[in-house]
């Protein structure tokens, strides 16, 4: 009995040791970045070459009021009675935006793009619903943001938010309002001092150009969006860092560039990216009258090929005739001894799995339910601009510089995929089982590695030091569709150098937009 | 875009319905030690998506195979300690996902009867269980359907009810498991909204189990009922993947034998049962068939005479 008791305590304890003393509490890898603290505030990014405004000035803010009004004092006494008593949940909405603007919008976005991120049920007939726009909460959902879509609004949201904050710099060299806690000095300030003009305030600009932009992008998503646009402007006056009349500045100069940006967006092409049932049989007629194998859908039943049309989108940071340009040769030809010899390197990776290459593989996949290989290097750069304490204009400049490489590499990448619509491994060899989803669409050329050209390119011009570190990620994301077995060898060493090459266009863009 | 493959499974059933296990209400007497290799097989192809039951053509039927080795030994007649350990493959019969195979996770339990007394004709006893299991390898748990297994560490503490009158019994319990946060190999993931991190928070469980038949010295012919839920959790969205954080649960009916082909000292037993789900929320409609044969070691000196308790086998 004397034993059985022992035992029995020797089991509670280690029951109370393994699990009461570790919290399951799990913080993001960004929940505790310190507030935004410049090291250059970039004052002159007023003239900063912007990417759709015609100038910094296009869209007229008006002049403040004197900080000296009764209405500017009432706005500070606004910051001073919110601050009394201010609640832990107060604290931590102060703390959260206090890190950066575009920083917690770019990772609002990546949620919503992994929200969205899932393919539509088919219907009884065996064919698929299209999301609609105009009704987006009817299922399915709008949008279905697989990458293509995702790069686009990603390049989107970016570009705008970059354009703004230019003419947010402009103004704000102009009107040269001081911050509310320099014309009071008794104000509490909860964020760290800026010697920055408060108005417009940037972080009114970089929330009204989001909520701007994601009206067309995840149109059912408002709710969602909205509260946090209240949030991070009810931040900003709880934290002491803007008045009232800085944020609604801001916000008005967000919305009206955005505006531009939606317009760009319905005419780009995308609406019409999804083609139809007559496109599809022309891609495999076409293929086969080359003599090819065309693409066929492994899905049951059989699923369009995703965004079709995507490559004729206009892209950022080139025209049209010089993404055909950038459109490499054809894959290898089915029967050629190289695709014998690449369909056979797969069906080996296939069958011999390692535990590490299966790491690999699902660490790069971003596939359903993720905020897909763009978001995923959205992720990476935000993560290494946070250590570089960047302005926010800076901030916005280098992840617009990201997106626009992100999204047009998804354009070249399509345009090429729906050019020679060629098959995936395991439809050539159906012993071929994968480690990760296949992709409903062609397989040359591989978009995880086009993205990875791309976004390692442009970052390692951004963050030079870390430009052997961003090639060795691209390297192996592109790597790592082969040890899934969805992709050939061809498929990613051609998207690489592809992705690089629209990198190239962004880094030449660096060089000459006055941030340098 | 990843071809859509979804539903689930997990790892539970298998492990919970053998028989000579941490759930049923037999103890080992003391330096008796039984062991023996258990083969299961369990396959689905409806499975529930949130608690919307479909079938999915790109992933076809699901299997599992488990082999394993059980074993319990008899520290005095009323403790015993219990493990586990299977080996599990895993295969979808269309599209092409590849399935997965390895060593899962090692149970140990500690089986405590503080309670038998003589009540209504009968014998009523009580029991209090602990466990514990852990992966034994860095097997992939965000893959499912086909993971094997689902990584986390869990402890579980239950508390079991037992009356016996005659050859009928009837048994009962309940279980509270803990389960500790797992780690997969990306670096975020959406639940019902995003997480920047590797680390996944995994929901508690708690199961509840039923059985009732007859059992004497020979034999053991039982009805089971077990019921597990996932307390928390999320539901797999609509055409969606499943996550190793979803709200899991499944209720299974099924029936089981246990038969003593050779009643001697070093008795050889074998068990055989099968369950079907009947009831779930994000996870397959399995159906599931096991057997095992124990053998039975006797560490007591032979010249001692044996005064078995009359549950014990």
């Amino acid at each position: 009995m004397k034993k059985t008791f022992f035992l029995t305590a020797l089991l509670i304890a280690l029951f109370v040791i393994l699990f009461i003393g570790c919290s399951k509490d799990i913080a993001g890898r960004t929940d505790n970045t310190p507030a935004l603290n410049p090291v250059n505030t970039d004052l002159n990014a007023g003239t900063w070459k912007p990417i759709l405004l015609t100038g910094p000035a296009e869209f007229a803010i008006a002049a403040p009021i004197a900080t000296n009004t009764p209405e500017y004092i009432a706005q500070i006494n606004e910051i001073k009675s919110s601050q009394v008593d201010l609640t832990s949940e107060e604290m931590a909405i102060v703390k959260y935006w206090s890190a950066g603007a575009i920083l917690r919008w770019n990772e609002i976005l990546r949620e919503l793009v992994a929200k969205h991120n899932i393919p539509p049920y088919q219907n009884a007939d065996g064919t698929y619903p299209l999301p609609s726009a105009t009704n987006p909460l009817a299922y399915p959902l709008f949008p279905f943001s697989n990458p293509p879509y995702a790069a686009r609004a990603y390049a989107y949201v970016s570009a705008a938010q970059y354009d703004a904050l230019v003419a947010a710099w402009h103004y704000k060299k102009l009107y040269n309002r001081a911050a509310p806690y320099k014309v009071d000095a008794t104000l509490n300030l909860l964020v760290p001092q800026s010697d920055l003009p408060s108005y417009p305030s940037e972080d009114g600009v970089v929330a009204g150009t989001a909520v701007e932009m994601l009206k067309l992008l995840f149109p059912g998503d408002q709710d969602f969006v909205q509260q946090k646009a209240a949030e991070h402007k009810r931040a900003r006056i709880l934290s002491g860092a803007n008045v009232r009349s800085d944020i609604e500045a801001g916000e008005a100069l967000g919305k009206l560039v955005a505006q531009k940006f939606v317009t760009r967006a319905r005419g780009d092409r995308a609406g019409a990216a999804a083609g139809n049932q007559a496109a599809w049989d022309k891609l495999e007629k076409d293929c086969i009258a080359r003599g090819e194998t065309p693409w066929i859908s492994q899905e049951l039943p059989k699923r369009p090929p995703m965004l079709l049309a995507y490559g004729k989108v206009k892209a950022f940071l080139f025209d049209s005739l010089t993404a055909v340009s950038l459109r490499p040769g054809p894959p290898p030809l089915v029967g050629s001894q190289q695709m014998k010899d690449e369909i056979e390197e797969i069906y080996q990776l296939s069958k011999n799995v390692t535990r590490e290459r299966i790491r690999i593989v699902h660490f790069w996949a971003d596939g359903v339910a993720t905020y897909t290989p763009p978001g995923h290097w959205d992720a990476i750069a935000a993560e290494d601009f946070i250590t570089k304490n960047f302005s926010e204009v800076r901030w916005a400049r280098n992840m617009a510089l990201l997106n626009m490489s992100l999204m047009d590499a998804s354009i070249v990448c399509w345009d090429t995929k729906y050019t020679y619509f060629n098959a995936r491994p395991s439809q050539l060899n159906p012993a071929i089982k994968t480690i990760t989803g296949l992709p409903n669409f062609p397989a040359y050329i591989s978009g995880h590695s086009t993205f990875s050209g791309a976004a390692a390119a442009i970052l390692g011009h951004i963050i030079p030091e870390r430009a052997a570190q961003y090639n060795a990620m691209a390297d192996e994301a592109s790597l790592s569709r082969m040890y899934g077995a969805i992709h050939f060898k061809s498929d990613c060493v051609v998207g690489l150098v592809v992705g690089k090459k629209v990198g190239s266009y962004a880094i030449e863009r660096a060089k000459t937009d006055g941030a340098e | 875009m990843t071809k859509i493959l979804l539903a689930l499974l997990i790892m539970l059933s298998p492990v919970i319905s053998s028989a000579q296990t941490d759930m049923d209400a037999i103890m080992m007497g003391k330096k008796r030690f039984c062991i023996g290799p258990m083969y299961s097989y369990s396959s689905w192809k409806d499975y529930w998506e949130g608690s919307l039951k479909r079938d999915n053509e790109n992933i076809g039927t699901v299997s599992t195979e488990m082999t394993g080795l059980m074993g319990n030994y008899g520290i005095s007649s009323k403790l015993n300690v219990l493990f586990s350990l299977p080996y599990v493959k895993t295969k979808a019969t269309a599209g092409t996902l590849k399935g997965m195979k390895g060593v899962q996770d090692l149970s140990l339990f500690i089986k405590w009867m503080p309670v038998e007394t003589e009540m209504l004709g009968g014998f009523f006893s009580l029991y209090g269980v602990g466990g514990f299991s852990f992966p034994l390898s860095n097997y992939v748990a965000d893959f499912l359907p086909l993971s094997i297994g689902l990584q986390s560490r869990t402890a579980s503490a239950r508390l079991m009810a037992d009356y016996q009158t005659g050859s009928f019994f009837v048994t009962a319990s309940a279980t509270y498991v803990l389960r500790d946060n797992i780690r997969i190999d990306r670096t975020a993931y959406y639940t019902t909204a995003l997480h920047l991190t590797n680390e996944v928070k995994m929901p508690d469980g708690a199961n509840f189990n039923f059985r009732t038949g007859i059992r004497n010295e020979r034999l053991i012919a039982e009805a089971v009922v077990n019921n597990w839920n996932t307390l928390g959790g999320f539901d797999i969205t609509r055409n969606n993947m499943p996550f190793p954080s979803n709200r899991m649960n499944a209720t299974t009916i099924g029936a089981n034998f246990k038969y003593v082909i050779l009643p001697v000292r070093n008795e050889v037993s074998m068990v055989l049962g099968a369950n079907t789900t009947v009831a779930g929320r994000n996870m397959g409609k399995s159906n599931t068939y096991y057997g095992s044969v124990f053998y039975v070691l006797d560490f007591n000196r032979k010249t001692k005479s044996q005064d078995q308790p009359s549950k014990t086998n």
